[in-house]
């Protein structure tokens, strides 16, 4: 690394190892949720796929697809991990300091917006599947014309 | 370090008057390489605008009192510099509005719901700021108009040989483009766009925010009909920019905001508007805006345009040859003497918003992300770009700590 104690703070070894070696990339074809969010600050986009168990609440496989920075790639692929085995009631109630303390380095208000990319846009594709509650704030999604 | 030498531009002298450079950034001399999304302010502009707010300020255009009339007369005396600046022939021609994106707003709406409807094409480049691409895409749809594109190739050089196919079928109304690319530093020759547009009877529309800060902008050389520019990035307040418009075109159209001001008479059954350049200025102005803005333009051309320019040509070219060391960069844009003082680039496998934040730690501001132009990064095939971009004060060094700062960002991501 570079020696630099902020530099190394802010990228630290797991955000890197998520972000070279992202859990749950892919796609999940013919999944039984989905959405697609934007990042409007840098238009960086992200896929989550959803499929559940045959109970119809479990989240069975969750993956994610698309491109960002370190922090949004590393942010969603843990998200990844957290959610798969959860309901979606519970991950629509996932209070995002749960994630936040996962990233485990402080962000600055841009940067948090990279962060909860994937958070948000799981939270819509369960919203359209399941209608569970929709995610506070949110801007940059173009595919909210739910039904 | 060669690249101040022969030019009459004393940056060193120049970026004193900058009081934001006494600081340092995360323990670092500050790298202030966002100049193209603002520009810091001299000391010159700032104390204009206290003097102002000290002794003459009061409303404008309407108090009897003596506070009233300086205030006036300051803020006339900030258009006949803007004037100056444009070369533009009329000064009741300048209208003051928020910024570049206010005024392309004001000629969308107020030239465009009257004038364009079905059969008709607003053409512009791919390589359009979102200020001078979504108003027009918005009203042309609007008014079934049609929304035309001209590619550009990857110099940012618009297809001028295409003009004609593309807009095949349709009467062309309006040519919008920038005259600086803010994303890749293109610097374009008109000339060709506006006698086209103006052929086909169409009216030539010039954003002109990125262009006027760093070149002479003149108005009647460039030959169009409409210029806007933003005063923030040109060494003047936010809050504060201009539109040029020819005369006969303001006198036919429609106001764009409407109430106090900008009035001739209110009766209950009818209001009339008022003359240039009061129609197009409702409410009260950003008055000391407007006098930070000519400070802006005396600072500014004390300078010289013409030094200005030719010094970021120099500091173009010192970019591109030290980012071009850097392995696994992408350089973008043109060839340094076709390019005003800004670079945009990607790294290898590392996302800009890393890149940048990483560079942050380190004293360097550059921008990250899509520069408000998504068509072009479309086009580019990135989501993203980061760029580095330069002014009057912007020194050598800078350049050389966003360099050494790169290869911070690739150990990191090594």
């Amino acid at each position: 690394m570079t020696g630099d104690p902020a530099l190394e703070s802010l990228y630290r070894e797991v955000i890197l190892d998520h972000y070279k070696n992202p859990r749950g990339h892919g796609v999940i074809e013919d999944a039984d949720a989905e959405a697609e969010g934007q990042n409007p600050l840098c238009g960086d986009e992200v896929s989550v796929y959803v499929a559940f168990a045959a109970d119809g609440e479990t989240i069975d496989d969750v993956k994610f697809s698309g491109r960002g920075c370190a922090i949004s790639q590393a942010a969603t692929s843990m998200l990844m991990e957290m959610t798969k085995g959860r309901t979606a009631e519970q991950v629509a109630s996932l209070d995002k300091e749960e994630l936040l303390a996962e990233i485990g380095v402080p962000l600055t208000p841009v940067r948090l917006k990279c962060a909860m990319l994937g958070l948000t846009t799981l939270k819509v594709a369960l919203h359209k599947a399941k209608g569970t509650p929709l995610p506070e704030g949110l801007a940059g999604f173009d595919d909210l014309e739910l039904t | 370090m060669a690249v101040t030498a022969g030019t009459k531009l004393d940056a060193r002298a120049l970026r004193r008057d900058f009081p934001i450079f006494e600081q340092e950034m995360h323990g670092k001399p500050l790298a202030y390489l966002d100049s193209a999304n603002s520009s810091q302010k001299p000391r010159q502009v700032l104390e204009a605008m206290d003097h102002f707010y000290e002794t003459s300020y009061a409303n404008v255009h309407r108090a009897v009192h003596l506070l009233g009339e300086r205030a006036t007369s300051a803020l006339e005396h900030a258009r006949e510099r803007v004037r100056d600046l444009l070369n533009a022939p009329d000064v009741r021609e300048i209208i003051f509005v928020r910024n570049a994106t206010e005024a392309l707003n004001l000629v969308a709406y107020s030239w465009g719901l009257n004038n364009l409807g079905p059969g008709d094409a607003v053409v512009v480049t791919e390589l359009e700021h979102h200020s001078n691409f979504v108003p027009w895409q918005y009203i042309a749809g609007r008014q079934g108009a049609e929304f035309l594109m001209v590619p550009i190739d990857e110099n940012g050089d618009p297809d001028v040989a295409a003009l004609e196919s593309i807009a095949r079928g349709h009467t062309v109304k309006v040519v919008a483009t920038n005259l600086v690319s803010n994303s890749l530093g293109t610097i374009h020759d008109l000339a060709p766009l506006v006698s086209w547009a103006h052929e086909q009877g169409a009216i030539f529309v010039c954003d002109a925010a990125q262009a006027a800060p760093h070149m002479k902008v003149d108005v009647q050389a460039i030959g169009a009909d409409f210029v806007a520019v933003s005063g923030h990035k040109m060494c003047g307040p936010s809050g504060i920019g201009a539109l040029w418009g020819r005369g006969e075109l303001l006198q036919s159209m429609e106001p764009f905001l409407l109430g106090g001001h900008m009035i001739s008479s209110v009766r209950v059954d009818k209001t009339t508007w008022g003359e240039l350049p009061h129609k197009f200025e409702a409410g009260t102005s950003p008055i000391a805006e407007a006098v930070g803005l000519g400070a802006a333009v005396d600072y500014l051309e004390a300078a010289g345009l013409d030094a200005i320019e030719a010094y970021e040509h120099e500091l173009a070219a010192y970019a591109l040859g030290r980012l071009a060391e850097v392995p696994g960069i992408t350089l973008y844009g043109p060839p340094a003497d076709r390019r005003a003082g800004l670079v945009s680039f990607n790294l290898e496998g590392i996302h800009p918003h890393d890149v940048a934040q990483i560079l942050d730690l380190q004293g360097v501001a550059i921008r990250a992300g899509h520069h408000c132009c998504q068509p072009l990064m479309q086009k580019l095939g990135v989501s993203a770009t980061n760029r580095a971009s330069f002014y009057l004060y912007t020194i050598p060094e800078e350049i050389d700590q966003l360099v050494e700062g790169l290869y911070a960002v690739r150990k990191v991501f090594a």
